[in-house]
């Protein structure tokens, strides 16, 4: 549990160094539509009416399952390269944990990477209500 | 003809600088700017002039009292009303179109009636309809539209023959700029019987609107979207039908004679519609926001508007893969598009960083989204604030966006 909790810091650390780079918004956001092109797309069987998001604008499709370890895994995918960009990033930090460190995960580093504005309420693309998701995963998964 | 510059100096807010870069606000259908004379009024008003109205045997409440009631004088004037108390304060056009579902759609629909709408209508002239249906039993009907984005005449005549009790549709498309021929339209529809409610956020902001000519029986529109302030917003309703419909909201302003044993009175019009303390400063700053629009001339508004909807159509035409939503030959300045392989959201988010203040979604009209296939468009809506060169930064802009998200 400790050494998983150690895992998702050193992985959101990771994140926020490879954001340092970055010298303004523009970078920033070719970076993402980078992510997004390579976050291997989810099979058309799992982009399913169940597994959809629904934010405002783009939607967010995510699917979660136990591995044999007992870890969580994730595959989401979005109809909005931005928000596959950012989606890429939150299953990197959350991929592959146990259930516990998921649900009490804290990503502080979508704040560091001043990314913050898109985990908005306001901001309409899915990507809250799909860490929220990812969280109940967490709980669902703990209870079992 | 106008003159951007000077009309911009009055703009405060366009000073502003967003991400490091000039605004470029370009979301005037969603919401526009407030020219210095209406900030000014609203300000005026809560300095000097605020009491509540029709209520004081003080003079203070007499003045701010006067002041409201020229506002909608002045509304009156605006739309060519032919008498003030057609002119009823609401919270804005949702508000008003709820006010006449309510009233005189729950006294007049009966089970199995037709309500008809179009399917460009925003959200706001769809659900109080839908709402409506279902608590009476009626039935939706909709006129729909050919791939330009225009109604589709012998459909709209098709249509008619369920002899609707309603018909509904909007003056202009907020999605498309779509005009539509409102008067003949109306004209179509009384033919059958029908009463006739045009939603009109999208023209007044725009155009020369005259309800007498158009002879429609109601007509909304929303203050935020002509230069004037949110919260409040217009039902022009002919007098005879005004008169025939029970009053939506109770409260005080409304009632004639209040008794706990003889029941209760209600006003005449307008105020049988204006339950409770309206918004004063909201209805004193329209009337000031549809002066500023007279003083600038509505004809070079729309003359303007309609330069840099062209423009942009010219130089956004030129983007790979781009295709315009809303070809009609009648349209306004609106310029609504999507991009081959391209999520608008993502195109918005990027011209952001820029600056440049897009609207991306499906703009309340989901029907219309449906028919098109695609989950929204860009959007870049014109004021009487806007020029060429923000043009030039918006096709500059959605060039680079493009670029990179490809």
């Amino acid at each position: 549990m400790s050494d998983s909790n150690t895992l998702l810091q050193k992985r959101q650390e990771e994140i926020v160094e490879e954001f340092a780079f970055f010298e303004d918004w523009m970078e920033k956001y070719e970076y993402l539509i980078e992510l997004g092109k390579e976050l291997s797309p989810m099979d058309e069987s799992d982009r399913t009416d169940d597994n959809i998001i629904r934010g405002c604008q783009s939607r967010v499709w995510l699917a979660a399952k136990r591995s044999e370890e007992g870890l969580l895994e994730f595959r989401a995918d979005s109809d909005a390269i931005i928000t596959r960009g950012l989606v890429a990033l939150v299953i990197r930090a959350l991929d592959k944990l146990p259930a516990e460190v998921v649900s009490g995960a804290d990503l502080w580093f979508v704040q560091r990477i001043g990314l913050d504005t898109h985990l908005s309420p306001t901001r309409a693309n899915g990507l809250l209500a799909m860490v929220q998701q990812m969280k109940h995963y967490g709980i669902a998964f703990q209870a079992r | 003809m106008l003159n951007p510059a000077h009309i911009r100096s009055q703009f405060p807010i366009l000073n502003r600088e967003m991400n490091g870069c000039p605004l470029v606000y370009l979301d005037h259908a969603a919401s526009s700017q407030k020219p210095v004379a209406v900030i000014e009024a609203q300000r005026e008003y809560l300095m000097h002039l605020h009491a509540n109205v029709h209520r004081g045997v003080h003079s203070l409440s007499q003045q701010a009292t006067d002041a409201f009631e020229k506002a909608r004088e002045t509304v009156r004037r605006h739309l060519n009303a032919a008498h003030v108390e057609e002119i009823i304060w609401t919270a804005g056009a949702t508000d008003a179109i709820n006010l006449v579902s309510q009233s005189w759609g729950r006294t007049q629909i009966q089970a199995g009636d037709v309500i008809l709408l179009t399917r460009m209508e925003h959200h706001a002239n769809i659900v109080p309809w839908q709402m409506l249906a279902e608590e009476r039993q009626a039935r939706i009907e909709v006129v729909e539209i050919n791939e330009k984005g225009e109604l589709i005449e012998t459909d709209f005549q098709e249509k008619l023959k369920l002899n609707p009790k309603l018909v509904a549709f909007t003056h202009v498309s907020n999605s498309m700029g779509t005009i539509n021929d409102a008067k003949r339209w109306t004209a179509a529809a009384h033919a059958v019987g029908a009463c006739v409610l045009i939603d009109g956020c999208q023209s007044v902001p725009h155009m020369e609107v005259d309800v007498l000519t158009l002879d429609c029986d109601f007509y909304v529109f929303s203050g935020h979207k002509t230069y004037g302030p949110t919260g409040i917003g217009v039902l022009y309703g002919k007098k005879d039908l005004l008169e025939s419909m029970p009053p939506w909201r109770g409260g005080g302003e409304m009632i004639d004679v209040v008794s706990l044993e003889k029941g209760t009175t209600y006003a005449g019009l307008p105020h049988k519609f204006e339950a409770g303390t309206p918004h004063i400063s909201g209805a004193i700053a329209l009337g000031v926001a549809l002066d500023w629009m007279r003083g600038v001339g509505l004809q070079s508004i729309g003359d303007h508007e309609n330069t840099l909807g062209a423009e942009a159509r010219h130089l956004l035409a030129r983007v790979d893969g781009l295709r315009f939503i809303g070809t009609a030959e009648e349209k306004t300045g609106v310029v609504s598009f999507v991009v081959d392989g391209v999520h608008p959201y993502d195109i918005g988010t990027l011209l952001d960083p820029m600056g440049i203040a897009v609207r991306t979604g499906h703009h309340c009209t989901q029907p219309l989204m449906d028919y098109y296939g695609i989950p929204g468009t860009v959007r870049a809506s014109f004021g009487a604030y806007n020029t060429l060169q923000e043009v030039d930064a918006l096709a500059a802009g959605v060039e680079r966006a493009v670029r990179m998200l490809r």
